[in-house]
């Protein structure tokens, strides 16, 4: 088994925070079965985070806040999975629901650390 | 203690591979600034990605990488402790990636369980 | 006469493990055999002493003062081993002042805690921490240990005295963990408590009785750590929340003829709606601080089970609670039950595809869920697969529920 990461991509939208409870539960009722999916088959090996919107950047000194009005799309968060092959982590990639929304699932390979 | 996630960005560098000295002097850099977290207690967690990877977007639309088309790639992430985005941020000064010309994005990681 | 026969195993379960607990912490983990030894010796004489003269008014406090006698006896008679008592006591081996035995509650509660942490330690497998348990914190004897592990008393005794040994030659002090380590260690403890329980909730043993021991002796230890300010953290609330749901359904998961009846199946009248109330607050401590352990999760899954009513709103609230134990903590158990709650949330068609990914095929359960799953929608691969788990299926209540199930799926094909 190789460790893989799922970094989920997709255009700025407006906070999370606006959203009502009910509305906020039909949004994440698709990534926690989603999620949930992936753990049942004990191929999850970190739940990652979902990244706030809100951020800052720093290249060598220079500072940028977020939120990020200028660019096309973020990295909303991530998650590590256990995969024997690329092929098989791009087939668990397919239910992750940003793809419903228009965003993207960027696959990649775990570099073994030591 | 809030969770941040830092993202390591950079350009590809493609096939033009630094010598194993060059790399060696480079993984120095990267341990020496991660044990300086680590010594504070905030690291949580982090890893290093692959060069190669895939994009899935939707309607199952797959592209290889290693990502001629993009101006940059993540590199990887470490998971830190911080009471604020300021605190944390603070910790990404002195990351050796500002030495390649990359970038560390800094961001909170949602807190809610729902 | 009479009356002390019954007492005497009574007072055995209770005051053998404080007896023990108490000389043992005393005398430290070399010389536990001793602590075990004097317990024993005290209730071999209140069987005889009480057989003839009676018991006394105080039988407890008979017990502790003979107790307290025969370990100063031994004390007095074996100066190195005092030495090395009162070397641990951090009280000089020429000192003249008596060593004290304090059989005090207080001090009772603390030995038997520190016990529990030297007994749930990581140096020594989970099996052997369950086994010492039993034996040590809650006065069981080597018969009903290996009843309870369907093993024998031979391989129990060797098991225990390995175990003992480890903990010896790591050193593993009778003692409360420090403050920067209590957390890592309570896991431990919390572990073992949680395998003691399911040992006696889901143990194929066919005693009935020795079973419901086994979940009490868990919530009663459970018990004694919510009871103590330093380990009265909210996932050791949890644990005993979780206890406490299951433990309501003791009296209506068993028939009359000790055969297991399952949840759907239940009369839920016969639920313990104290425990209920007990479990809900439990819970409701564990909800302090900012922890979501597992106990948590499968605590407020337990918490779902309590209410009968089968609404689609109750199983997509307990398939969330699965796929957060999953993230947290895989198991193969969670897996088939999170495919269970879809099923009864989301419907059968979404579950069968989820089901057909966890490739548990050697598991009787998984055959059974998706003999279930395919029921009234492919009953040609539903009895494939009752078949099947008839097949793998080890105990006897499994066959025969899974047989039931079979059957009723053939009637009703051939209707």
């Amino acid at each position: 088994m190789k460790e893989f990461m799922l970094v989920f991509r997709n255009a700025p939208v407006a906070q999370r925070d606006a959203l009502t409870p009910e509305q906020l539960k039909d949004v994440s009722k698709p990534w926690q079965d989603w999620v949930g999916s992936i753990a049942a088959q004990d191929k999850l090996a970190s739940i990652g985070g979902r990244l706030e919107f809100d951020g800052a950047t720093v290249t060598n000194g220079l500072v940028t806040d977020g939120p990020y009005a200028e660019i096309k799309e973020i990295i909303l968060g991530f998650i590590i999975i256990k995969a024997a092959t690329k092929d098989e982590a791009v087939e668990l990639a397919k239910g992750c629901p940003v793809l419903k929304d228009g965003g993207s699932v960027e696959v990649r390979g775990v570099v073994q650390m030591g | 203690m809030n969770e941040f996630v830092m993202l390591f960005r950079n350009a590809p560098t493609g096939d033009a591979r630094p010598s194993p000295e060059v790399m060696q002097e480079f993984a120095k850099k990267w341990d020496v600034w991660l044990a300086a977290i680590t010594a504070k207690g905030k690291f949580i967690s982090g890893s290093r990605l692959g060069f190669e990877g895939r994009i899935l977007r939707p309607g199952n639309v797959v592209t290889d990488g290693p990502y001629a088309e993009v101006k940059e790639i993540l590199g990887g992430f470490i998971a830190v402790k911080a009471d604020s985005l300021d605190d944390a941020f603070e910790m990404s000064y002195g990351c050796p990636i500002l030495l390649l010309g990359g970038y560390v994005e800094v961001r909170p990681v949602m807190t809610n369980n729902n | 006469m009479a009356a002390g026969n019954e007492l005497i195993p009574h007072l055995f379960r209770t005051e053998y493990s404080k007896i023990t607990a108490v000389l043992g912490r005393l005398f430290g983990f070399d010389h536990i055999e001793i602590a075990e030894d004097i317990a024993s010796d005290t209730f071999l004489l209140a069987a005889e002493t009480w057989g003839m003269k009676g018991v006394p008014d105080n039988p407890v406090a008979w017990l502790y003062t003979v107790a307290k006698n025969r370990a100063k006896d031994y004390l007095k008679h074996d100066a190195v081993f005092a030495g090395k008592v009162k070397l641990q006591l951090q009280q000089s081996a020429t000192e003249l002042q008596p060593i004290d035995i304090d059989l005090s509650e207080k001090n009772i509660v603390d030995s038997q805690l520190q016990m529990m942490f030297a007994i749930c330690h990581p140096a020594i497998s989970a099996e052997a921490q369950i086994g010492l348990s039993l034996r040590i914190l809650c006065g069981f004897g080597i018969e009903e240990i290996a009843d309870a592990f369907l093993s024998n008393r031979e391989t129990i005794n060797k098991r225990l005295f390995r175990a003992k040994e480890k903990l010896r030659s790591e050193k593993v002090k009778i003692a409360f963990p420090g403050k920067s380590e209590i957390d890592k260690r309570l896991e431990t403890v919390l572990t073992t408590l949680y395998l003691l329980f399911n040992e006696g909730y889901y143990s194929i043993s066919q005693n009935t009785a020795l079973r419901k021991d086994l979940c009490l002796e868990a919530m009663r230890l459970a018990y004694l750590l919510t009871e103590n300010a330093n380990t009265n953290k909210p996932p050791v609330n949890a644990l005993l929340a979780l206890m406490c749901f299951h433990a309501s359904r003791f009296e209506a998961r068993i028939a009359v003829n000790g055969d297991l009846i399952l949840y759907d199946d239940q009369d839920a009248s016969l639920w313990d709606k104290e425990l209920i109330v007990q479990g809900e607050y439990y819970l409701n401590l564990a909800a302090k601080g900012n922890v979501l352990s597992k106990y948590h999760l499968e605590a407020a899954i337990a918490l779902q089970h309590t209410d009968k009513n089968d609404t689609p709103e109750k199983w997509e609230r307990i398939l969330q609670l699965y796929n957060k134990l999953l993230i947290t903590e895989y198991s193969p158990i969670a897996a088939l039950n999170r495919t269970y709650a879809l099923a009864k949330a989301d419907g059968k068609e979404a579950a069968i595809i989820e089901a057909e990914k966890l490739k548990l095929d050697s598991s009787h359960l998984y055959h059974s869920l998706l003999g279930y799953l395919y029921t009234d929608v492919d009953n040609k691969k539903a009895v494939a697969h009752l078949q099947m788990a008839l097949k793998l299926a080890k105990s006897n209540t499994d066959k025969e529920t899974i047989k039931k199930n079979l059957d009723k799926l053939l009637l009703g094909i051939n209707q």
